[in-house]
């Protein structure tokens, strides 16, 4: 396996440092055992190779090669003027004690490395180490800002092959702080991983188009970073309400701008363009709860997705206010966020300190109502309806992130029959990211989506295949994923296709509203619909 | 010459004690940040068992959160006392660093043991008589050589992983290295110290007790003995002040890493003290030169954070 011998190697030689090949890799359970029968890992093209700055075989970020000088040093010094602002209040206020803490303590003990998805997925390539880019970072630090001596802190050369890598491997880590949590000290290479993120962005301009130009930049310009506007969301909405009430026999309309609810449901609107079948639900289940509750066309504020959370504070902070505002103007007494994780950690952790006065508006998780509902006894459920295997994914920033792990195995429990339940191993917080975390469900460029499949992705796939042995593997028996999480919910589909698992072992996937209208009793049998994907 | 000795423990005690104070006020001291919490939070009294929080209940801000201290000592004691993170997460790590820190916390112990008989016989020696007396010396030797012992064996078995487990090797600097050496060499003297000529501590706790008494009596023994008395002395103050100099100084950090951030689940509400603080935070200046924030100094948080996009 082509991979670094040491840190130092960042800064050394021109071409990848490191290749994952699929015999490096740790075969998935059957059906899907054999890896010469695994789709190969296309590798990068010579062309983007020759264009772009690359530190393994794939690009995220796309950093064009400098060709003078001057480019060669902005980057440079670009790179060490943003470092230096996240260590001062004003700039950096906001991570400033989490980044010193893990800048400061790390024994480089290497306890946190098989925690990590990645660097197991990788067959333990040293370069996708969780200290791997926390080690250079703080190597950069000591030794060009701090003048530090190097043997306390160990050498380093700064180029711009050490700045444009580094950051490119920033775009190799989910930010799933799976490795975090096993750190006898308390450091955290996923802050750090996003600290170089937001240097590069904050600082530089450097940043992934699906997450800034296409995300958060075009959520801030029309109101939602699927380019939908007001009039057109309200349509498809509209739309959805139809199609849902044909499915289900049960009549609904979304409310949309009601002063005064109780609450402002905010959806990621990548639900309401691929899986539209989401927030039907949603709308189903409220409306029969007989909930008050309203979507707000206000602007940015019927998307609830807040891409700053992977990369960028000052983007973090425009949206989460966005979000507030709209509430405030409504007058909700909550905002309850739907199926999307990072946007449940956005705003009820993340913006917690961040609004303040008016803009507090108390936030909640659609999985706690959800829950009331199935307690209050208003909706009457058939769990026979569900009566094929269902197992649960757990969002890294809902479970190990906020705490949320009981409600929706309640819900669960409420619709579906128990011996049909199986949970993944691990689970809870000790989950493993779906392999989409930190952007990577909406990034696909080059060969991006066939290193995440093979990389961040599979031990999902390894743990949703682990989950359902035992069952028969085909498309007769149908089994469900249950990834209450839009970005999650993208990553999956993506891999069940990638992997064929639909036509090969009967995997589908969907989120948690869709397994409770499947088994609403006032509603037709079938809500879930397994051909569409 | 004979109270050199004890001015380089006094010294060696000062930079300890003033370093360990410095970083818990930097710590202490540092400006609110946002929440950055990770489950399970152990101070959670329902749910921290299986790492659930507040936020599993509905209109979670109008319930009471339940903090319970014995929570967080549940987790903290078997974590400080015997490391069960890196038991759980390392164990070829752990049986190495387990003897390690358990043998300093040992030689901690040993000094205490020591101060205190100094105190008690600067009282009066009738304190110190009896099986009283007897228990205390023997405590003193015992905690003292095992812990010499223990810290010793550790340190060397954190050596030799840290030089050929690969991952840990390519990443070592030539302080972690040295780190390991200086206690192997530090607890080695004082353990040669303790065999050849000093078997019951007597010599080491006079010492101890005349840096509380002020009674500055000189090692006795010929010139090699207190040659090497004084060589431990000096090599264990300079490492006591050399440790919180370094990145060994993550026992003061750790604290923080779980009060300030791990289990800092406390959320902010309407009208709370803390608003002002973040109200504070949000009106300073930012720098940062992307073309999408060009805060150049002269933008707050406010301002960056509120500009409109739309009719860009
Ligand atoms: S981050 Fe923590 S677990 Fe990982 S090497 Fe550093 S100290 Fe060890
Ligand atoms: S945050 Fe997750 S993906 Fe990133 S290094 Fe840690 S375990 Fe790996």
């Amino acid at each position: 396996m082509k991979q670094p011998k040491n840190v130092k190697d960042i800064s050394q030689g021109d071409g990848p440092l490191s290749a994952v090949e699929i015999h490096d890799q740790i075969p998935l359970p059957p059906p899907f055992d054999k890896l010469e029968d695994e789709p190969a890992i296309r590798p990068l093209t010579q062309d983007a190779r020759d264009k772009f700055v690359v530190v393994d075989d794939t690009i995220a970020v796309g950093i064009p090669k400098p060709k003078t000088k001057e480019e060669e040093e902005k980057l440079v010094n670009g790179f060490l003027d943003g470092l230096r602002k996240c260590f001062s209040v004003a700039d950096n206020w906001t991570f400033l004690q989490p980044l010193m803490m893990s800048m400061e303590h790390c024994a480089k003990c290497q306890t946190c490395n098989e925690a990590c998805h990645i660097y197991e997925e990788s067959g333990h390539n040293e370069l996708y180490r969780p200290t791997f880019r926390s080690e250079i970072v703080r190597r950069i630090y000591h030794k060009y800002i701090k003048k530090h001596s190097t043997w306390v802190h160990g050498d380093i050369d700064l180029n711009w092959k050490t700045v444009a890598r580094l950051i490119e491997l920033a775009y190799r880590c989910n930010l799933c702080r799976r490795c975090a949590q096993t750190c006898p000290i308390g450091v955290d290479n996923a802050l750090l991983a996003r600290e170089i993120r937001k240097v590069a962005s904050q600082e530089m301009g450097i940043v992934p188009r699906e997450i800034h130009d296409d995300g958060s930049v075009l959520q801030l310009k029309v109101g939602s970073s699927t380019g939908m506007n007001d009039i057109v969301v309200k349509d498809n909405v509209e739309f959805i309400d139809e199609d849902t009430a044909e499915r289900t026999g049960i009549p609904i309309k979304t409310p949309w701008d009601v002063e005064g609810a109780d609450i402002l449901l905010l959806h990621n609107a990548g639900e309401i363009m691929a899986w539209p079948e989401n927030p039907g639900a949603f709308a189903t289940l409220f409306q029969a709860a007989g909930l008050s509750w309203t979507l707000s066309s206000d602007f940015a504020a019927y998307d609830g997705i807040n891409y700053g959370v992977w990369y960028d504070d000052v983007q973090f902070a425009r949206v989460a206010i966005k979000h507030a505002q709209a509430a405030a103007r409504l007058g909700v007494k909550r905002i309850v966020l739907g199926e999307c994780g990072h946007a449940h950690k956005a705003l009820t952790v993340i913006a917690d300190k961040v609004l303040t006065g008016g803009l507090k508006i108390p936030v909640e998780s659609a999985f706690t109502v959800l829950h009331e509902i199935v307690k209050s006894g208003k909706v009457k459920f058939d769990k026979s309806r569900n009566d094929f295997p269902v197992t649960l994914h757990d969002p890294c920033n809902v479970v190990r992130l906020m705490g949320i792990v009981t409600p929706q195995r309640e819900v669960i429990k409420a619709v579906v029959p128990e011996h049909r339940f199986r949970e993944m191993a691990p689970h809870g917080c000790e989950n493993y990211c779906c392999g989409g975390g930190s952007g990577f469900a909406i990034m696909s460029g080059r060969n991006f989506s066939d290193w995440r499949h093979h990389l961040t992705g599979r031990r999902k796939f390894r743990q949703i295949l682990e989950a359902f042995q035992g069952e028969e593997m085909d498309k007769e028996h149908p089994k469900y994923v249950c990834a209450p999480c839009s970005n999650c919910k993208g990553q999956i589909r993506d891999i069940i296709k990638y992997y064929d698992a639909w036509e090969k072992a009967g995997i589908s996937y969907g989120g948690l509203v869709e397994l409770m209208v499947n088994a609403m009793v006032d509603a037709k049998p079938g809500f879930i619909d397994w051909e569409w994907h | 010459m004979q109270w050199l000795p004890y001015v380089v423990a006094y010294a060696g005690i000062a930079v300890f004690l003033i370093a360990v104070i410095a970083r818990f006020f930097m710590w202490a001291r540092m400006p609110i940040h946002v929440r950055w919490e990770l489950y399970p939070v152990a101070h959670d009294a329902k749910r921290a068992r299986y790492g659930g929080s507040y936020f599993e209940e509905s209109k979670w801000w109008t319930k009471p959160r339940e903090v319970s201290l014995l929570g967080e000592l549940k987790v903290m004691v078997p974590e400080i006392l015997f490391l069960v993170a890196l038991k759980e997460h390392n164990p070829k790590l752990w049986i190495r660093s387990l003897p390690f820190h358990f043998g300093l916390y040992l030689v901690v112990a040993c000094t205490v043991l020591m101060l205190g008989t100094g105190v008690l016989g600067a009282l009066s020696t009738s304190l110190l008589e009896g099986g009283f007396g007897t228990l205390l010396r023997g405590l003193i030797v015992a905690t003292g050589a095992a812990g010499m012992c223990l810290a010793i064996l550790g340190a060397l078995g954190l050596l030799q992983r840290r030089l050929t487990e690969p991952g840990m090797s390519t990443f070592a600097s030539g302080a972690d290295l040295f780190n390991l050496v200086f206690f192997v060499v530090a607890f080695g003297v004082a353990l040669v110290n303790f065999l050849l000529f000093d078997r019951d501590f007597s010599q080491t706790t006079s010492f101890t007790a005349g840096l509380v008494t002020g009674d500055f009596a000189a090692f006795s023994g010929a010139g090699g003995e207190a040659f090497l008395a004084v060589l431990t002395v000096v090599l264990l103050s300079v490492l006591v002040a050399y440790i919180p100099l370094t990145h060994m100084s993550h026992f003061v950090g750790k604290y923080f890493a779980y009060h300030a951030i791990r289990w800092n689940d406390k959320p902010l509400l309407r009208g709370d003290k803390g608003e002002a603080e973040v109200n504070k935070m949000l009106g300073q200046k930012v720098s940062w030169s992307a073309p999408h924030i060009k805060g150049e100094g002269k933008k707050t948080w406010v301002d960056v954070a509120t500009e409109e996009f739309k009719k860009k």
